[in-house]
């Protein structure tokens, strides 16, 4: 177990070396610095500020300093917004987490339950409806489904449309957590559907399996109540397939989380990523690419783990 | 199962091909006078003509039905235009525009699944039967691009070029990263199949009748993947229009006056509009009909399968 999380840690923090310095160099790459956007400077400026961020240097030597400040947890200042990258990454970083988090709880509330349902009654009327339902929702990508839900928010106003806040903030603590609840269920919900179906439909089909297996017949044939059964023995087994799908959920959630972000103004990770990759912000690029490599790789982690820690096959096994 | 997506495919192409002939009107033709047009409802007691729209009030946009007079059908030749679906923030006609769409949108979703399985079909055969140092590199790059949320490989790449290109640049260029990001979901099933079929007896049977590696290659084991590449094929196809979609949604995707879907919802996506106008929203319809059919398709009687690539791969 130990050898297990060292090679897992050692492969994440390979992860989010490579991606941020593949960020860095390919924005580098890209015509323009985005030095003097949003202000008027003369050449002279435009050079000193050029020279006081490292970008009149060759990319070896700049991405080198870069590297070494980034050991230092120093992840260098935006160029757009001149403050340091550090701070914006990581309040953004929280709010992309909180819409997560939200998303997946709701799935995973959504689709076991439901899951569960359709897989023990698999020939009823409410079945039907369910499946129908993951069907349709299977097929509604986050872009399509938060248009949708920002238009039952709009015309009818039961939820709150657009941002993570109401204009002019909140006054206390209470008072932002209500409102940021408020604004949660669209992008939540767009987010969260599609996962959900997922997850039902891999729940409903282990299940149904799970209980064909020999040895939930035998458990019955001992007099064990079919409740007991399917709580004890018959779900615990399915499980495996659908935690399997948890780790690849992580990254459908970081992909559908940058669109749901744009579409209704939440101000995540995926968002300051987008403007900084237009204004060529280039250690910001970089600092927003680590940042969501480190929550992809943790994701993933805490999933593998979740998975490993129940079904000990997957332990031996070699995972990319 | 591999049949039916073949099919789902080829309607789609075809699609793709005439929908711009299908459009009432041209996709670029504005209608003063007609701006955010309501749909129009073909009415079954008049013969299923549609009443003629009069600009009530040009602030609030709103459109009042001239019920004493019909107007029939779009494609037909008449002095006032008829919008079945609407009209956008410039009076153009929205079906026309998804229609004419369909070309840009799946068609650069075609072209790359194109790419990428050809790419991914090559990569991973050759991978399989070369083996060693190289097979190694090439399964490496493929985990490490599965493993990264596909939309912001794609954004960092096309972030990378100039953000103002020419439309057929765009295309090009979309077509180039989709293939970029899409080929590892081909190539890992590809080459484990390879891997397998290569040790049966047919293989053996016709290197002992001396055929070489590459006629092996192109004539039995490649056709074993077939099925495998059909599925995948058809499991990029929505993934790479939804992703042409996001690319021009944000602005980073094709230019204004062009009618691809995820430019069209960029207008359609504005609160207020949205608000008043639910009709722009007609492109998401359209992607959404292709991604369910492609889940129909795939979904063999009886069991139904999930749509991730990975799980697909792992699977097969």
């Amino acid at each position: 177990m130990l050898t297990f999380c060292l090679r897992r840690a050692l492969m994440a923090t390979l992860l989010v070396l490579g991606v941020a310095s593949g960020a860095l160099v390919l924005t580098r790459l890209a015509p323009g610095d985005g030095v003097g956007e949003g202000r008027l400077l003369d050449p002279v400026e435009r050079a000193a500020e050029r020279a006081r961020l490292g970008l009149d240097r060759p990319l070896a030597e700049q991405y080198v300093r870069w590297l070494a400040g980034t050991v230092r947890l120093d992840f260098g200042e935006s160029v757009l917004y001149s403050r340091p990258v550090s701070d914006m990454v990581g309040e953004r970083a929280l709010n992309t987490a909180i819409l997560a988090v939200a998303a997946l709880a709701l799935a995973t509330l959504l689709g076991i339950p439901l899951g569960i349902y359709t897989g023990t009654h698999p020939s009823g009327a409410g079945a039907a409806v369910v499946r129908g339902a993951s069907t349709f929702l299977l097929s509604l990508p986050p872009l399509v489904g938060s248009l949708v839900l920002l238009l039952v928010a709009t015309r009818t106003g039961w939820l709150a449309s657009g941002g993570m806040t109401s204009v002019g903030g909140a006054a206390t603590w209470v008072a932002w957590v209500r409102d940021v609840l408020a604004h949660l269920p669209v992008p939540a919900l767009a987010l969260a559907l599609p996962l959900g179906a997922t997850l039902e439909r891999l729940q409903s089909q282990a299940l149904a399996e799970a209980v064909r297996e020999p040895f939930v017949h035998a458990t019955r044939a001992r007099g064990v109540p079919a409740r007991q059964v399917l709580a004890r023995h018959a779900w615990p087994a399915s499980l495996g397939p659908v935690l399997a799908v948890y780790g690849v959920m992580i990254g459908s959630l970081f992909s559908g989380s940058f669109v749901v972000e744009v579409v209704t103004a939440w101000p995540g990770l995926g968002r300051l990523m987008f403007d900084a990759l237009r204004a060529r912000d280039l250690y910001l690029v970089a600092g927003t690419a680590a940042a969501g490599a480190a929550c992809l790789a943790a994701g993933t982690l805490a999933a593998d783990l979740v998975h490993a820690r129940l079904d000990p096959r997957v332990r031996e096994r070699r995972r990319p | 199962m591999t049949r039916r997506a073949t099919v789902l495919l080829v309607v789609l192409a075809g699609l793709a091909l005439v929908g711009p002939w299908l459009a009432p009107y041209d996709a670029g033709r504005a209608f003063r006078g007609f701006v955010h047009a309501p749909p129009m409802i073909p009415r079954p007691s008049r013969g299923l003509g549609v009443y003629p729209l009069v600009l009530e009030d040009r602030v609030a946009q709103r459109f009042v039905e001239d019920r004493t007079r019909t107007l029939g059908l779009p494609w037909r030749e008449q002095e006032e235009p008829v919008f079945l679906l609407g009209a956008d923030r410039d009076g153009r006609d929205v079906l026309s525009r998804t229609l004419s769409g369909a070309r840009l949108s799946i068609g650069v979703g075609l072209v790359s699944v194109l790419g990428a399985t050809l790419l991914g079909s090559l990569l991973g055969a050759w991978a399989a039967s070369r083996g060693g140092w190289w097979d190694e590199a090439v399964m490496r790059s493929a985990d490490f691009l599965l493993v990264l949320p596909v939309i912001y490989v794609v954004l960092v790449l096309r972030a990378m070029l100039p953000l103002v290109l020419a439309p057929s640049s765009v295309f090009a260029l979309m077509a180039v990263i989709f293939t970029a990001v899409g080929w590892p979901f081909v190539a890992r099933g590809v080459r484990a199949l390879v891997a397998r079929e290569r040790e049966r007896e047919y293989v053996l049977a016709a290197r002992s009748l001396g055929a070489g590696p590459w006629r092996i290659l192109w004539r039995h084991l490649l056709p074993a993947c077939a099925g495998h590449v059909t599925v995948q094929a058809s499991l990029l196809l929505p993934a790479f229009i939804l992703a042409e979609a996001t690319l021009s949604y944000v602005g980073l995707g094709f230019p204004d006056p062009l009618p691809s879907w995820g430019r069209m919802l960029a207008d359609a996506g504005n609160v207020n509009n949205l608000a008043h106008f639910p009709w722009t929203l007609v492109p998401a319809g359209a992607i959404f009909l292709v991604t369910f059919a492609t889940n129909a398709a795939l979904q063999a009687r009886g069991e139904d399968r999930i749509r991730f690539p990975e799980q697909e791969v792992a699977s097969s």
